[in-house]
């Protein structure tokens, strides 16, 4: 026990002295919680129509109006031919075409029924749905009301149904609030998987380690010993983004705090058991890095973070019952945002803790005292 | 004599490349034992192996008692160790690389202290005590880290060429030390590359390829091969060449 906290005081020193690193401890978390919530949004804005009117009718350019009025649409260019326009599209100058063939006003009269024609680049395929989506609904309206022109009695007596949405947990639809929790978590791992690996793998470098081994400390000392500083400063860090997330972006947290803490406490064990982990199959530094940054990236991707794990393919959510990113940020926002109680997050907690078990197992018995 | 130190036909195969081949040698309780050999001719291995950061292929070896295969804990709390690679903790200050190997040791508080201001004194390094370990020169880092590693009075203690990059008037200040520590009843096991240091030793085996070649009172090795240094032995046995 005595020997645990030399090895913690040690530690602290080492970290309290690095400022660079201290600094950046608790400066860029704070600063990607900022940035990511801001900038990574997928808000569609400022969609660049071109539009191709080979009817130039009062109907056409009724319904051209229609798009100039709309706040997210942009009408960059008018072209005289479909062919034109896909060039625009080509030149990624346009996000979208809407093609009003000839005849559109005769046909609306006399059949009682005409086409356009939307053409998306749909290279970002969400950012696509999105813009034919905002379209679609633009043409819809235009629909609707020459319906009503046309045919005095209003068409909505004639049973449609009306939808009236309503955003549960997050009404006001805030991509902020979104993020917040998840990034929350994903800080985490930086601390625990990368910045504890670096800091083992470090001492291999410098030959700090081969003295350590010749010394009497058992396993378990070292690995409590090395492993606790992080776990603390990762806490801190936690809270530092709660606080910052609570009272700047004004998330609610409808949950326990306590049931947040001991999610936090969980996963940070799980991150440094990776990090020891990967901290025992590196020799050099570069390899620890590029380690723990090949599992980062993975585990961001895969974790529902950006884009919803349901929408991914079948493999990618089988992979996804390893990944503890998946699981905590879905704790996150539960308890966050629905003020989920312990029973709605248990499932979570119980495939974190064997995870967290498994890995720091696998770290444990594959450090060695020895050479 | 009381042996600290017994190798036995100790072995070490990495694959097909035998590191240390049956090597056989043992080391009386406060002596000198020079270990020396060109650069991958398995001094390393064998120090590791005694130190327990390595698993043995075959043969047998004890020291301060212990056995290499089973007992590498007990030989840990047992021997002091220093390698070539400096092993202090250069963003530490001298006072807090002591206190937290005493730690580590199992020293308690007291222990640590009374330690701490012995080794200050004795190194005149009260004035730097609190400086970061990194500003030292190399001399005095080297001189440090071999209180340290005594720190916990061992019967025996190993050093892998600790003397490597200092001048001759520090190397000197530096074996001063280990002769007092030697007479006090340490058993002394070091590497060199410095044929000065080896007329230093009170007795030295030279390794070739893995395998012991010699072994004697440095004297003795001089009058065997008619030499008229240390230096001439190794060229001999190392080199396969005389520089006479």
């Amino acid at each position: 026990m005595r020997r645990i906290l030399f090895l913690v005081e040690k530690e602290f020193k080492q970290i309290l002295r690095n400022r660079v690193l201290l600094r950046m401890m608790l400066i860029t978390p704070i600063l990607q919680l900022i940035l990511l919530s801001y900038a990574a949004n997928f808000e569609v804005k400022d969609l660049q129509i071109t539009i191709v009117d080979s009817d130039h009718s009062t109907y056409s350019r009724r319904l051209v109006s229609k798009f100039s009025h709309i706040e997210n649409f942009h009408i960059s260019t008018y072209e005289p031919s479909y062919k034109q326009a896909s060039l625009q599209l080509l030149k990624n100058s346009s996000d979208i075409v809407l093609v009003i063939p000839p005849h559109f006003e005769r046909d609306l009269y006399r059949n009682n029924r005409a086409e356009v024609q939307l053409m998306v680049n749909a290279i970002d395929g969400s950012k696509a749905g999105i813009a034919s989506g905002y379209a679609a609904s633009i043409i819809r309206d235009f629909n609707a009301e020459i319906l009503t022109e046309n045919f005095p009695a209003p068409p909505l007596q004639n049973g449609q149904v009306m939808i009236a949405n309503q955003y549960w947990y997050n009404p006001q639809l805030e991509y902020k609030t979104f993020m917040v929790p998840g990034i929350l978590f994903e800080l985490l791992l930086l601390i625990g998987g990368l910045i504890a690996s670096l800091n083992i793998v470090r001492e291999k470098e410098v030959g700090t380690m081969e003295q350590l081994n010749v010394t009497p400390i058992k396993k378990y000392q070292f690995i409590i010993g090395k492993l606790t500083p992080f776990v603390i400063i990762g806490l801190v860090q936690f809270t530092a983004g709660l606080l910052v997330g609570v009272f700047l972006f004004g998330i609610p947290l409808e949950g326990s705090i306590l049931l947040m803490y001991m999610f936090a406490l969980l996963f940070l064990l799980l991150c440094v058991g990776l990090g020891l982990f990967i901290s025992n199959i590196s020799q050099t530094m570069q390899q620890a890095m590029f380690a723990a940054f090949f599992c980062l990236v993975l585990f961001i991707l895969l974790s529902g973070l950006f884009a919803s794990t349901e929408n991914m393919p079948l493999w990618a959510q089988y992979l996804n019952y390893l990944n503890p990113l998946k699981y905590i940020i879905e704790v996150g926002r539960n308890v966050m945002l629905k003020g989920s109680s312990f029973y709605e997050v248990q499932s979570q907690f119980f495939a974190l803790s064997l995870l967290t078990v498994l890995i720091l197992s696998l770290a444990m018995w594959r450090y060695r005292k020895t050479v | 004599m009381e042996k600290v130190v017994i190798a036995d036909k100790l072995t070490k195969k990495f694959g097909n490349f035998i590191a240390t081949n049956e090597i056989t040698f043992a080391v009386d309780k406060g002596e000198i034992f020079g270990f020396l050999g060109a650069n991958g001719a398995g001094k390393t291995t064998a120090m590791r192996m005694l130190c327990g950061l390595l698993k043995p292929s075959s043969g047998d070896a004890k020291v301060a008692g212990f056995d290499v295969y089973t007992q590498t804990e007990k030989i840990k709390e047992r021997i002091g160790y220093m390698s070539q690679k400096f092993s202090l903790y250069e963003d530490l200050t001298v006072r807090e690389n002591i206190k937290f190997y005493g730690g580590i040791y199992g020293l308690r508080l007291p222990a640590i202290k009374s330690k701490t201001e012995y080794i200050l004194e004795k190194l005149s390094l009260g004035e730097v005590a609190d400086t970061l370990v990194a500003s030292l020169p190399l001399g005095w880092k080297q001189r440090l880290a071999f209180s340290i590693a005594m720190l916990h009075e061992p019967p025996v203690v190993f050093l892998d060429e600790p003397t490597g990059g200092v001048d001759p008037i520090t190397r000197r200040q530096f074996w001063d030390m280990l002769y007092e520590a030697a007479s006090n009843g340490t058993t002394i096991f070091i590497t060199t590359h410095y044929m000065d240091e080896a007329e230093y030793c009170n007795r030295v085996s030279i390794m070739v390829d893995g395998r012991i070649q010699a072994l004697d009172t440095p004297r003795r090795l001089r009058e065997q091969y008619g030499v008229e240094s240390m230096d001439g032995v190794f060229q001999i046995l190392a080199r396969g060449t005389s520089t006479k």
